[in-house]
């Protein structure tokens, strides 16, 4: 049996049955059970919506602390790209990784070169490729999730193209290896991370046995820190430091920011998971054909809407359009030479280390006959339910309701406006124990009147 | 096969309604998907229930679409009421269509739904009496894989 591990966990101390997670997860992998939020591990794509919502934070993501930096003899910090959304303007990716290592990481490493690279590599599989369109860039791994349990008939159009955060863990280990002549395993490297999503990807990779990340700390966890960390930058240094951004970078923040950077044509950039699920419902109808690229992201705006980010997502996706919209205008590149990245990429410098499988969600029944007669069940249940999707009996639809009773997992009464009727059935099995009691003890009670009678005579 | 193991669900589509437009497939998505369909066959089942349901709500006043699955076969039936199509191997050629400018401008009317859905289908039948409506059979093979 496959066994998922997820890094979201229900605090059972702090959640007092609200259901605002239930109500909120897309694939409905929520049920409150016995007053608590209870997640269902296969159907979890690990998109982080359920924190987000949480009114008492009873949902929680398992990043690491930073207690786990001791752990490495060298330690280096992996920034995603949206951290550079969190600050003012004026403050600038240069500014943020000088502040990391005066936090107290040995290195930091600005993703945005990274990034660049990995966009030039995009560009070059969608260049040769030709097979069914459209392709889906594997950036957010909650799309990645998502395809897997809930479109698995999209895998292939998944760019098999690996993430800039791996890219650069894998190199940097090899290279401060050799650098500093300590091993692997002494260099701890740390993803800076905007969602959940990521850690997940990074404790349980869906494309390959292990990452080349040794942690993730959320972005909210380091932000005060690094806040006081950050030091003064004087003005003729800001210009210079502008010069180094590496634009095509910059657009891993936000939505549209692969697209938009790498002046792709006949692209598409959505975000929100309810707006990437119509977008992939088309995509399966066979709707979307002329498109050649989807970026999507399961947070609004990207991974400037995190939901281990600090600053408001409008904002945060502000600063980034703003800050490419500078660097467009200036005609600053300092990007990666494009012949370096092609020939890297012939080497397979840039592809995954294994396949994408699906995961798709588990049948009924794995025997065709039975599933298709729990599903006739499920749905004559469900026309026995009053269809309001309440949420009393802990499943967040009535039809969900319906689904946990034919598995077995919920019972009809958990319904309360079953609930009558199961008193009406009780009282009436009651009433008739009541009446056959009255019956024999009237019986009886003829009986010793009867005896009576004949000792009087 | 005897009818208790045969899973039937009708749904109602309105013409004009552009923005309810592809909601029973998705609902045929989600069954096939409950009861273990291979997702090969379940992507063709939508593919040609889209379509279907596309031509009601483009050219047809309503239509019902009813949905049965057997353990060894798959049956999209629609009925609908509106213009009825005058020269069948006509619409089945690709690229014909006639659907309207605006249609054209939202991106419908390529000529491809009738050769689309006989394309996703194992089995086609389809009449129709002008005036009055279209009736389509589709026929999807569950366990063609299998043998093979």
């Amino acid at each position: 049996m496959n066994q998922y591990v997820h890094f979201v966990r229900v605090d059972s101390e702090k959640c007092d049955g609200r259901m605002k997670c239930m109500r909120i997860c897309p694939t409905e992998a929520i049920r409150i059970r016995n007053g608590k939020a209870v997640i269902i591990e296969e159907k979890c794509i690990d998109c982080g919506e359920c924190i987000t919502v949480c009114p008492h934070n009873a949902i929680v993501p398992l990043t690491d602390p930073f207690g786990e930096l001791t752990k490495f003899r060298y330690t280096v910090a992996l920034p995603s790209p949206g951290l550079h959304a969190q600050f003012g303007k004026e403050i600038l990716p240069k500014k943020i990784i000088s502040g990391l290592k005066n936090l107290g990481f040995d290195d930091a490493f600005d993703l945005s070169h990274t990034c660049g690279e990995v966009s030039f590599a995009i560009q070059e599989y969608l260049r040769e490729y030709s097979g069914p369109r459209p392709l889906i860039s594997i950036a957010c791994p909650t799309v990645v999730r998502l395809i897997q349990v809930k479109y698995p008939a999209l895998i292939e159009q998944l760019i098999p193209v690996e993430v800039p955060r791996e890219i650069a863990a894998r190199e940097l280990k090899k290279k401060k290896a050799k650098q500093l002549g300590i091993k692997d395993k002494e260099i701890g490297i740390f993803y800076l991370t905007p969602c959940p999503a990521k850690m997940i990807s990074i404790k349980q990779p869906a494309e390959k046995g292990k990452s080349h990340l040794d942690g993730a700390i959320s972005i909210s966890d380091i932000y005060g820190p690094l806040l006081a960390a950050l030091e003064e930058v004087e003005k003729k240094d800001y210009r210079k430091d502008l010069e180094d951004i590496c634009i095509l970078g910059m657009g891993w923040a936000m939505s549209g920011g692969i697209c938009r950077t790498l002046r792709l044509k006949n692209s598409l950039a959505a975000s929100g998971i309810s707006e990437i699920l119509k977008i992939f419902d088309d995509v399966e109808r066979g709707k979307l054909k002329n498109i050649d690229f989807i970026e999507a992201y399961s947070c609004s705006q990207g991974c400037v809407g995190g939901s281990l980010t600090v600053e408001n997502l409008y904002i945060s996706y502000n600063k980034i359009l703003k800050m490419i919209e500078t660097l467009e205008l200036e005609q600053i590149k300092a990007c990666p030479d494009i012949r370096d990245v092609r020939k890297l990429y012939r080497q397979n410098y840039y592809g995954i280390d294994r396949k994408i499988e699906p995961r798709p969600l588990k049948p009924l029944d794995t025997d065709l006959t039975k599933a298709i007669k729990k599903r006739i069940e499920k749905e004559e249940i469900y026309e026995s339910l009053p269809k309001i999707d309440c949420g009393v009996c802990g499943a967040p639809t009535c039809m969900a309701l319906a689904e946990d009773i034919v598995k077995g997992e919920a019972q009809l009464t958990d319904c309360i406006f079953n609930l009558p009727q199961e008193f009406a059935d009780l009282s009436q099995e009651l009433s008739g124990i009541l009446e056959k009691s009255a019956s024999f003890r009237s019986v009886k009670h003829g009986f010793t009147k009867a005896i009576n009678k004949k000792e009087k005579r | 096969m005897c009818d208790e193991h045969v899973l039937s669900q009708e749904f109602e589509i309105k013409g004009g309604d552009f923005s309810n437009a592809g909601k029973a497939s998705t609902s045929i998505k989600e069954i096939l998907r409950e009861i273990g369909i291979d997702s090969s066959i379940m992507v063709r089942v939508c593919i040609a229930a889209y379509e279907s349901e596309m031509n009601v709500v483009m050219y047809a006043r309503r239509a019902t679409l009813t949905l049965s699955v057997s353990p060894k076969m798959l049956n999209l039936r629609l009925e609908d009421e509106g213009q009825g199509i005058a020269d069948i191997p006509k619409a089945m050629q690709e690229g014909f269509s006639t659907a309207t400018n605006e249609m054209r401008e939202m991106g419908f009317g390529a000529g491809m739904g009738l050769p689309n859905i006989k394309k996703n289908a194992d089995h086609l039948e389809i009449s129709s009496t002008p005036g009055k409506g279209t009736s389509l059979d589709l026929t999807f093979f569950l366990n063609k894989d299998r043998e093979k």
